[in-house]
């Protein structure tokens, strides 16, 4: 490295939290952190949730979101020192120098404004093209990343393109000015897993063109190893691993990075269908109230005792309205759901209690999935005493045997949601549906909102609970790796029907239909140079595009 | 939590002192409630604190006794158009279709009728009673907290937990009291405060106009009305209630105030 573009030395970011019940104080969220990145290099940040890799990316900006302070170190932005240039120097820097793509463009775009405004914005402002220049410049950008009708695209507003395209305007809007350095942070997570590759080679493209350098910023160390040179490992405000793409991926030194590499191996062997089914869809067909189009159509599937079936497909493929239907939520306009062997009453409030009991849900997002208002011991409780009558020192102990099965002491008893961990909170949540002894669970994306290994360590859960407990499992997921993990048979959906349905070893087996290529082969995987791979050898564009 | 900030303290003290006053009314006034003590409007003095008024009572203790009937009536209309504009807004958010249609659309019925106006129809031909004034009071402002906790309930009837709940198999009581009405609390008492002020002016409002409290029972509006010539020669004695419901409703607001900071930080609920 003979020139540096970014220098960052002995970091330090401290925050003002304010825990319930207690006064707020100060703590730190980065401890010294220190990095180098050479012009049009991209350096990975990587950790979960709470590891500071967002704040370290603001950071690079002179930026610290509310409360946020950076309390110590230096950062160079080429050879000037950005935290002592005071409020002008940041502005000279923010939006010319460096620029910033956001996780959710749905919500970082004005709704009100039309994209090539936006776009152009700050190239205008900080007078490094004239408003043709920059227009010219914002077309050139929509074309070089792939956005159909580049001349007018510009025209439209925010929600006239679809969630991957806004992201490609979003880069756009980051490599106008000619920046130096741009931070993605979590770029495609939001994204479709098959809308995220087309972005992300997008990205890479458009990075490699420019000559830009790039701070990428995720969670998932198999879509950075696609893009950057180096990568920075970080876990609680903290350096864990250091070093370029090859070595963290093939050779990593630290066993938190080997975690994180290794993560998803759960090995579960598939169980052959048995002659019982607890679930069988019969012919669904489903639309929302004041639509006029199917929601879904004509779904056939089976769940064998203690098995589990996968659906699986991107937003919009009507996986969770599949939820809503077995549940009684929304009423199917055609079919019937048979659920241990009698038909189920189409809708929620006329079914028998009995039935209710033995169908349990779990959510994608624990803690809106628990009251705030209430402790985990009344989480728990409430089935137990709705369904069985169970009251006082019957009650607590049977709370204190599921606290267990869920790995929690009975410590956890008088807590509330808010003062849980996610993980902890998804395990209250299956709790609370084990609590009421199911046939069924169904549980929608439930691991999604989870960092990798907290997720791993609930699927493994759900896996060990079901030799226990002989429950079955309607999984609903878009991520093929905990599919792999998990299923029994997988039934795979696109726009509202099920093109491919069966026991999981024929599912993932060639030959393919072009959809479930497409989704298989979307998959991020650890290994370098994956994604020119599979986009040169892709038979089917993305829906999302 | 365990520290009660100064501008609470205050507000707490002096609702207290208020609400201590009228309820302990008789043992604290100095003189009977309708008792001719001296001449009309007397200046104050050692035996008259705040003088008489305009046929000659002693203000102060008609104003002790006014704050009574006053915060009776207001803390009685508040706590009923709280009770059933709250259940019948969480009823209409849960049930939706048409109970919520039926509700809603005569909700608005009435709070098309300015309020004032619908109450003095409907007092002018009932009888004026204490009951009859805090029915009329408590349902028409009713209307109000029906909005609210309507427009509350709808966004958390959406929460994964209520359909879980529902899942579940759930019947409409634990729905409604044991997971909306947690979440929807402090929306509702900061309304609760506010509500209860605009209950004292309203009542005063009333009383003013003569459809109110009856003399001779003594309330604020009342104390205004009856002494309201003596503005005209320098006499101060119709502004003591103006001053009573000012520093009244500062000091409720106060306080509910707190408690709103209070019950949104507490256990990281919602806000």
């Amino acid at each position: 490295m003979s020139e540096t573009l970014l220098k960052v030395r002995g970091l330090k970011i401290g925050a003002t939290v304010f825990p319930p019940g207690e006064k707020p104080h100060d703590i730190t969220i980065v401890h010294g952190v220190s990095f180098d990145l050479a012009p049009g290099k991209v350096l990975g940040l990587i950790g979960e949730s709470g590891a500071g890799k967002s704040t370290i990316g603001l950071a690079a900006m002179g930026y610290g979101r509310g409360g946020v302070k950076i309390t110590g170190g230096e950062v160079f932005v080429n050879g000037r020192d950005i935290l002592k240039g005071g409020i002008k120097g940041l502005r000279e820097l923010r939006g010319a120098e460096v620029t910033y793509v956001a996780q959710s463009a749905a919500a970082a775009f004005n709704p009100a404004k039309k994209l090539m405004e936006q776009v152009t914005e700050a190239a205008i402002s900080h007078g490094k093209f004239s408003k043709s220049d920059a227009e010219k410049r914002a077309v050139a950008l929509f074309a070089k990343l792939g956005l159909p009708d580049p001349e007018n695209i510009g025209e439209r507003y925010p929600h006239q393109v679809s969630g991957g395209q806004l992201q490609r305007v979003m880069t756009a809007l980051a490599l106008c000015p000619e920046p130096d350095l741009v931070v993605f942070d979590e770029p495609t997570t939001a994204l479709d897993v098959t809308t995220q590759i087309d972005v992300l080679a997008a990205i890479k493209e458009a990075i490699r063109d420019t000559g830009v350098a790039a701070l990428y910023i995720t969670h998932d160390l198999a879509v950075v190893a696609q893009v950057s040179d180096h990568i920075m490992v970080l876990r609680g405000g903290n350096t864990v691993e250091y070093g370029d793409t090859d070595q963290i991926i093939n050779a990593p030194v630290d066993d938190y990075t080997r975690a994180l590499v290794t993560v998803r191996s759960i090995d579960h062997e598939e169980k052959s269908p048995s002659d019982n089914p607890v679930l069988q869809v019969k012919n669904i067909t489903a639309r929302y109230k004041g639509t006029n189009f199917d929601v879904l159509s004509d779904i056939n599937v089976e769940l064998h005792a203690g098995q589990t079936l996968a659906v699986v497909g991107e937003s919009g493929s009507g996986k969770s309205t599949l939820a809503r239907v077995i549940t009684g939520l929304l009423p199917p306009s055609h079919g019937s759901i048979e659920f241990g062997g009698h038909t189920l009453t189409p809708d929620l409030p006329n079914r028998p209690m009995e039935d209710l009991r033995e169908l349990q849900m779990i959510y994608q997002m624990a803690d809106v999935a628990m009251n705030p208002r209430q402790t985990v011991g009344t989480i728990i409780g409430r089935p137990l005493e709705l369904y069985f009558g169970l009251r006082g020192e019957e009650k607590r102990k049977r709370i204190r045997e599921l606290l267990e099965e869920i790995e929690m002491g009975d410590g956890f008893v008088d807590r509330y949601p808010a003062e849980l961990s996610g993980g902890q909170k998804q395990r209250v949540c299956i709790a609370r549906c084990l609590a009421a002894k199911p046939k069924l669970i169904i549980c929608d994306e439930v691991t999604s909102a989870l960092d990798p290994l907290v997720a791993d360590g609930i699927l493994k859960l759900l896996l060990d609970l079901q030799k226990i407990e002989d429950v079955s499992y309607l999984f609903i997921t878009h991520d093929l790796a905990t599919v792999r993990a998990i299923a029994d048979s997988i039934a795979v959906m696109y726009q509202g029907r099920v093109v491919r349905y069966g026991p999981k070893s024929e599912v993932l087996a060639p030959p393919f239909d072009d959809y479930t290529d497409l989704l298989l082969s979307s998959v991020p995987e650890m290994e370098l140079g994956w994604l020119e791979k599979v986009i040169s050898s892709r038979k089917m564009e993305s829906a999302g595009n | 939590m365990k520290i009660i900030p100064i501008s609470a303290l205050i507000g707490l003290f002096f609702t207290f002192l208020y609400f201590f006053v009228a309820i302990f009314a008789p043992w604290i006034a100095p003189y009977g409630m309708a008792e001719i003590v001296g001449d009309v409007w007397e200046p104050s003095s050692s035996a008259y604190w705040l003088g008489t008024d305009s046929i000659g009572r002693d203000l102060l203790t008609r104003m002790i006794y006014g704050g009574r009937t006053t915060i009776f009536i207001a803390t009685a209309a508040t706590i009923l158009s709280f009770t059933t504009g709250a259940t019948l807004g969480f009823l209409a958010a849960v049930s939706g279709g048409w109970i919520d249609q039926v509700l809603s659309r005569f909700v608005d019925l009435i709070m098309a009728i300015p309020s004032l106006i619908f109450a003095l129809v409907v007092l002018s031909v009932m009888p004026v009673t204490i009951p009859v004034l805090i029915l009329v009071m408590g349902l028409l402002d009713a209307t109000r907290v029906f909005r609210l906790s309507r427009a509350v309930a709808v966004d958390i009837n959406v929460m994964d937990y209520v359909e879980a709940a529902k899942l579940r198999g759930e019947g409409l009581r634990w729905i409604i009291f044991r997971e909306i009405l947690p979440n929807a609390l402090s929306p509702l008492v900061a309304e609760m405060g506010l509500r209860f002020i605009f209950m004292v002016l309203f009542v005063s409002t009333l009383s003013f106009l003569g459809l109110g409290v009856q003399p001779p029972q003594a309330d604020w509006g009342g104390i205004v009305k009856e002494n309201k010539e003596g503005i005209v020669y320098g006499i101060s004695a119709a502004l003591a209630p103006a001053f009573a419901i000012a520093t009244l409703a500062i000091s409720v607001n106060l306080v509910a105030d707190w408690v709103l900071n209070r019950t949104t930080s507490l256990k990281g609920g919602r806000g």
